[in-house]
């Protein structure tokens, strides 16, 4: 039987959702194990023993069977759309990612940028929860978060954009293919500076501690998503997994050669997603062992300290890419 | 806050100073218990605190007055719950004064030991829940927690021993102790604050010169010398603003005087000043359980009869305050006997309560995020603040 292309694709996302959905589930048991071994705990054991390997089925289900309350008050349209609004963007993003050469749903010309602008998206969602959700907490939560958001993208953006020089491509696999040689970041100062500034910007991006001040329990409760509960907060809490995970995967894909490393190609998927699992992780080490900063000392690090530094970076990357003309080694 | 400012305020319009009122507890992950704050906020900043006490409230006075000399040590124990010890010793020590019962030195060594071990206990609790409320839950916040949570088990496991209780001891009767330390426990004791004492550098490494927090810290919630002694917080809160202040030194009670130790003061009144002392303070609790351990005198532990009947404590008329070093601050017990087996009147002075009363002094002009950093570094218990 031949199906038009269109339904290939289709089919292709259908599995790589899927694939992901489980995947981001499984992140959240990895956390949660690698706080508990941080703090000289076991973490989740008895649902699926050993080591409850079940526990993030056993919570989707949870969740999903959790009474779904709309507050009176809240304005009902926003709030309802809020979830899946916050959640689209943040599935989008894995669209451009390819997991090897040619294994991916769309491997776009400007698939970097179309990950940056995407990503962004998901603050739409984050101020609707915010505000349709009539409550205090929730209303500043939200207004932190556009706070630090847009405050935390435009580094995000520009270290981002030093492999993008430097491989002189936005396409994924090109800028890969470019680190044939040399992995970006190995590549002398600016590769590493650029890594840096991405992992910082990462941390404030995904909201994780000493970043989280829009969820902020000890303050805010829960932040935006204080009044959600049932399959909404699910969706929320997929969403901004999913985000983190998608965030690993560029991280491995700009700055640790993506799927290259020893061994058959065949290998290339697994290299990947042990290199995004390595970002994940470390953004889980930062977070479970610092303190969650200020929201005007944010703020501060990211337009006195960040944004500069990045902005230089990339015009230094600049330099130094018409004088030795682009890719690595 | 009145409500007329609110409104006024509300109607200037845009201009970035409208203000929110948003009430922060009772039921709130942070409040430490029960405790109502209304903040005033434009923006993040907030600019009126309206404190709210009084939801753990158990008439604990009353009780003082319905319950025997012999029924009420256990009660004590109630008002602060986190560091037991210290409020019964104040109780005891009041009916002493009071029916000048003398107390055997072996008891008053006892008394030390654990008024100390309690100490280290609390601060242990109180650095847990601070850093939870810095970097919350889900993040290194919980991991100090954790970390604190587990060195106070092994102090509550050894009052488990001399007690039998973990949290409400009882472990006071007047005129000594009621339990005495048994077999091998003093080595278990020396053991144990061996270890916490390597888990305090451990807790040092990882806050001095973390740079988050430090700028959580530092400059935040400052209380100035003047500030401190108008207002009347005590323990390490005074000492921290720049205050030698100790009841242990200015007042010895339970033969403090025969112990060496510091009292540790800052200068800077700041959320970091009050870390420090309070760090330096669990080496000192260290410092004394290993001389009394050393000097513990042999002998009965109590000066009177071991409790048999409820009404068997009688106290002549008279009236008498104590106050005792608790781990929040100075804890004052004050009694008026009419000569029965009840007091006539009884009152606390809870450490908590005093120091509380500072937050609407140093809480204006600071972020949300400020506020519960600055409750946190008070630590507060409601038990003691509500009574």
């Amino acid at each position: 039987m031949i199906l038009p292309p269109a339904a290939w694709h289709a089919i292709e996302a259908f599995i790589v959702l899927n694939a992901l959905l489980l995947l981001v589930a499984y992140v959240t048991l990895l956390e949660r194990k690698f706080a508990a071994r941080m703090q000289s705990r076991i973490g989740p054991y008895y649902v699926g023993r050993p080591h409850g390997w079940l526990q993030p089925i056993a919570d989707a289900l949870k969740l999903m069977m959790k009474e779904d309350i709309v507050p009176t008050a809240s304005d009902r349209w926003v709030y309802n759309l809020a979830p899946i609004v916050f959640l689209v963007p943040c599935l989008l993003i894995f669209a451009t990612i390819p997991f090897a050469p040619e294994l991916g749903v769309a491997d776009l010309n400007i698939g970097v940028l179309f990950f940056l602008a995407v990503s962004s998206l998901e603050i739409v969602g984050l101020f609707m929860g915010g505000w349709g959700s009539n409550n205090k907490y929730a209303l500043l939560s939200a207004m932190r978060a556009v706070n630090q958001i847009i405050s935390y993208d435009l580094p995000f953006i520009f270290a981002a954009l030093v492999p993008v020089l430097l491989a002189g491509s936005m396409q994924m696999s090109a800028i890969v293919a470019a680190q044939q040689g040399l992995w970006f970041v190995a590549y002398p100062v600016v590769g590493q500076l650029a890594f840096l500034a991405f992992l910082v910007a990462t941390l404030a991006a995904e909201n994780r501690v000493p970043f989280d001040i829009l969820e902020a329990e000890s303050e805010l409760v829960a932040g935006f998503r204080v009044e959600y509960s049932g399959m909404k907060f699910a969706l929320i809490q997929l969403g901004e997994y999913a985000h983190m995970l998608g965030t690993s995967f560029l991280g491995a894909l700009l700055f640790l050669g993506g799927w290259l490393g020893p061994g058959p190609a065949a290998l290339g998927p697994v290299w990947f997603l042990v290199k995004a699992i390595l970002i994940f992780l470390v953004v889980t080490w930062v977070r479970w062992s610092f303190v969650r900063i200020r929201v005007d000392q944010i703020l501060a690090i990211s337009w006195k300290l960040l944004l500069p530094a990045t902005l230089v970076l990339l015009l230094a990357t600049g330099l130094v890419v018409a004088v030795r003309g682009p890719g690595g080694g | 806050m009145p409500e007329t400012q609110t409104k006024q305020v509300v109607e200037v319009g845009y201009g970035g100073n409208e203000r929110l009122m948003m009430n922060m507890g009772p039921q709130h992950p942070s409040s430490h218990g029960v405790f109502r704050m209304i903040l005033t906020l434009e923006g993040e900043t907030v600019v009126a605190v309206d404190a709210v006490i009084g939801y753990l409230h158990r008439c604990h006075e009353k009780l003082g007055e319905t319950l025997t000399y012999v029924q009420y040590p256990s009660i004590a124990s109630k008002t602060d719950y986190v560091a037991a010890m210290t409020s019964e010793l104040a109780y005891v020590s009041a009916v002493e004064k009071i029916g000048k019962f003398e107390v055997p030195r072996r008891a008053q060594y006892l008394r030390v030991v654990a008024a100390e071990l309690q100490r280290i206990a609390s601060h242990c609790l109180w650095l847990g829940t601070w850093c939870l409320d810095m970097g919350g839950a889900l993040g290194g916040g919980a991991t100090v927690f954790l970390y604190c949570i587990r060195e106070r088990e092994m102090v509550l496991d050894r009052f488990e021993e001399l007690t039998g209780a973990r949290l409400l001891y009882g472990f006071h009767q007047i005129g000594g102790t009621r339990y005495d330390a048994p077999p091998g426990w003093d080595k278990k004791v020396r053991e144990t604050v061996d270890f916490i004492e390597a888990r305090i550098d451990e807790y040092e490494a990882m806050l001095d010169d973390n740079t988050f927090f430090r700028v959580r810290t530092q400059g935040v919630g400052v209380i100035s010398r003047e500030l401190a002694q108008e207002v009347g917080v005590s323990g390490p809160l005074i000492r921290g603003s720049g205050v030698s202040y100790d009841v242990r030194r200015a007042e010895p009670y339970s033969s403090y005087q025969d112990f060496d130790f510091v009292v540790p003061v800052e200068t800077a009144g700041d959320c970091y000043a009050r870390y420090r002392v309070r760090m330096v303070e669990f080496r000192q609790s260290i410092r004394i359980v290993r001389q009394a351990l050393d000097g513990l005198p042999e002998g009965p532990i109590s000066s009177r009869p071991g409790v048999k009947s409820v009404g068997q404590v009688r106290v002549p008329k008279g009236e008498g305050y104590t106050r005792v070093e608790g781990a929040r601050g100075e804890v004052g017990c004050y009694i008026v006997s009419d000569g029965g087996p009840k007091p006539y009147r009884m009152k606390w002075r809870g450490a908590s309560f005093s120091n509380l009363a500072v937050l609407p002094h140093i809480v204006p002009g600071h972020k949300v995020a400020d506020v519960v950093a600055i409750m946190g570094s008070v630590d507060p218990v409601f038990g003691e603040v509500d009574r």
